[in-house]
């Protein structure tokens, strides 16, 4: 995004042409995590705290490692754990850090009834803009993957904004860069993709996980944060990540058909009456006839 | 445009017409108007979460933010007046026979051929209807709001539940808002005296011959004749 606007397409006093011009510069980021390489220490969930400015809160102990049960308004970066008992007995403790995914199609977005509370910037990244939400929760009901959550003491909702104060001045995002075993990594999408399939490759062909994938799911267009999965056949493994997320049918049906159904019968209705009272008329009282008076 | 205006006695009414006869008791107007300022607050916040094109609404009424707090607060209030027109007037809202037939003529009464009507009570069959539409709306609507209100209050476990809350509370309150429609319609412009009537509390005796005969006979101890 700030790449996008600092490109230099004219120089003044200078000989030759622009060096670069007519370049093909890609600016959709992306934040690759390989789950086959964390190690669960929780440098990034501290990292996160740390640059939004959150302080650390109680845990809740939930019979395993992970800090509390979901990512909470102010606590954007968990590291999920599951003790997965694979088919041979052995056990493998799955570790997924759940954030923000900034999906290319944000079902939070589609739901936001709020001017401005959600933007998409170019370069992928879906931001809450708080100064403008006004505390609805309607992004809580859009988006398929738990993320966004509301606050009952700023009555506003708040999430992962892949650290876009720090990626817009040529920054990585804060849990990136406390990453201690390289697991995650940040780029431009095509090059996070690449080396998202190198490893998965070297995953099946060399560690003998056949399943192993990148999970990028078409449904919601792709996200700008993607996962390598030992096994791709079943991402709810790695806590509860959805196999097939899409915007729910219900926000669909509810912004696109009975919102156009809504407003034509809302217009319809009010010019139908418009068009009644001009062909019939007002009702008015008619005398009463002498055999209907009195006693009374 | 109405053919029987020919067939009618002339329009001029009697000092006896024109005397007033109580319709809606103070309690029940300062109910009715309760309703109809919480509901009319419910509606212009709705509308400004429903569309875009809307949401300038929202700025009326003090911004998004304040909008969003007060919009289930006063679905309450609404639900209160619901409930307490529900102990005065449910019992004058139960649909009889007479009503089904007014009902199968329904296009006279839209046609403003009225005199081709059964005789109706306190009430006639359309307010009856707008009346217990009204109310199962309102228990639909208050649902659906709780999910809706209480966001954290919801877990992801029960996620669904925001699904079928967002679908109801959008649909039935369209629904509210074409009844709505109607009822300002017809109470406003349409049937002259009835604006005046949940105002003042009364109606003239003629109004009430007119449009409410079996009640008129009913309040003047006259007798209904030919039956």
């Amino acid at each position: 995004m700030s790449q996008a606007s600092t490109e230099i397409i004219r120089i003044s006093g200078h000989a030759g042409t622009v060096p670069g011009a007519g370049l093909n510069r890609e600016f959709q980021v992306c934040k690759l995590v390989d789950t086959t390489t964390c190690i669960g220490c929780k440098a990034c969930e501290v990292a996160c705290l740390e640059w939004n400015g959150y302080t650390f809160s109680q845990t809740t102990f939930n019979n395993s490692y992970q800090t509390m049960p979901e990512t909470a308004w102010n606590y954007w970066n968990l590291i999920k754990f599951n003790e997965h008992e694979r088919d041979d007995g052995s056990m493998m403790l799955l570790m997924r850090k759940d954030q923000c995914m900034h999906c290319e199609e944000p079902g939070c977005l589609e739901a936001c009834p709020a001017d401005g509370a959600i933007v998409q910037y170019a370069n992928g990244i879906v931001d809450f803009q708080e100064a403008h939400c006004i505390g609805c929760g309607y992004c809580v009901t859009g988006c398929p993957f738990n993320i966004p959550k509301f606050s009952p003491e700023a009555h506003k909702v708040f999430k992962c904004t892949l650290c876009n104060d720090r990626v817009s001045v040529g920054l990585e995002p804060a849990c990136i860069k406390a990453c201690p075993t390289g697991c995650l990594h940040f780029g431009t999408k095509s090059e996070m993709k690449d080396l998202a399939e190198f490893r998965a490759e070297q995953l099946r062909d060399v560690s003998g996980f056949a399943d192993a994938g990148v999970y990028d799911p078409a449904g919601i267009g792709g996200t700008h944060v993607i996962y390598v999965l030992h096994d791709a056949k079943n991402p709810e493994l790695y806590g509860g990540l959805p196999k097939d997320p899409h915007i729910p049918y219900s926000v669909w049906l509810w912004k696109k058909p009975l919102k156009w159904l809504g407003n034509l019968a809302m217009i319809g209705g009010i010019v139908g009456l418009a068009l009644h009272y001009l062909r019939v008329g007002p009702k008015k009282e008619e005398p009463i006839p002498p055999e209907d008076r009195g006693p009374s | 445009m109405s053919t029987t205006d020919t067939v009618r006695r002339p329009r001029t009414t009697t000092d006896f017409d024109e005397e007033l006869i109580p319709r809606y008791t103070f309690v029940e107007r300062v109910n009715h108007w309760f309703g109809a300022v919480t509901y009319s607050y419910c509606l212009i916040t709705g509308l400004a979460f429903w569309t875009p094109y809307l949401y300038w609404l929202a700025a009326i009424v003090g911004g998004g933010p304040t909008a969003r707090f007060w919009h289930p607060w006063f679905g309450l209030f609404f639900t209160v007046s619901q409930f307490f027109m529900f102990m005065q007037w449910g019992g004058d809202m139960e649909v009889d026979n007479d009503d089904r037939v007014w009902a199968d003529n329904i296009k006279a009464y839209i046609e403003n051929e009225d005199d081709k009507l059964p005789p109706v009570g306190r009430f006639n069959w359309g307010q009856k209807i707008y009346f217990w539409a009204m109310v199962g709306s309102t228990i639909l609507l208050l649902l659906s709001g709780f999910v809706l209100w209480y966001v954290e209050a919801v877990p992801w476990s029960f996620h669904i539940l925001r699904y079928v809350a967002i679908l109801i509370h959008a649909s039935v309150a369209l629904i509210t808002i074409g009844l709505f429609l109607i009822h300002v319609y017809m109470s406003t412009l349409l049937e002259e005296g009835s604006f005046a009537s949940m105002v003042h509390g009364n109606v003239t005796r003629a109004w009430a011959w007119t449009f409410h005969r079996k009640w008129y006979y009913q309040v003047t101890g006259k007798s209904r004749p030919n039956q």
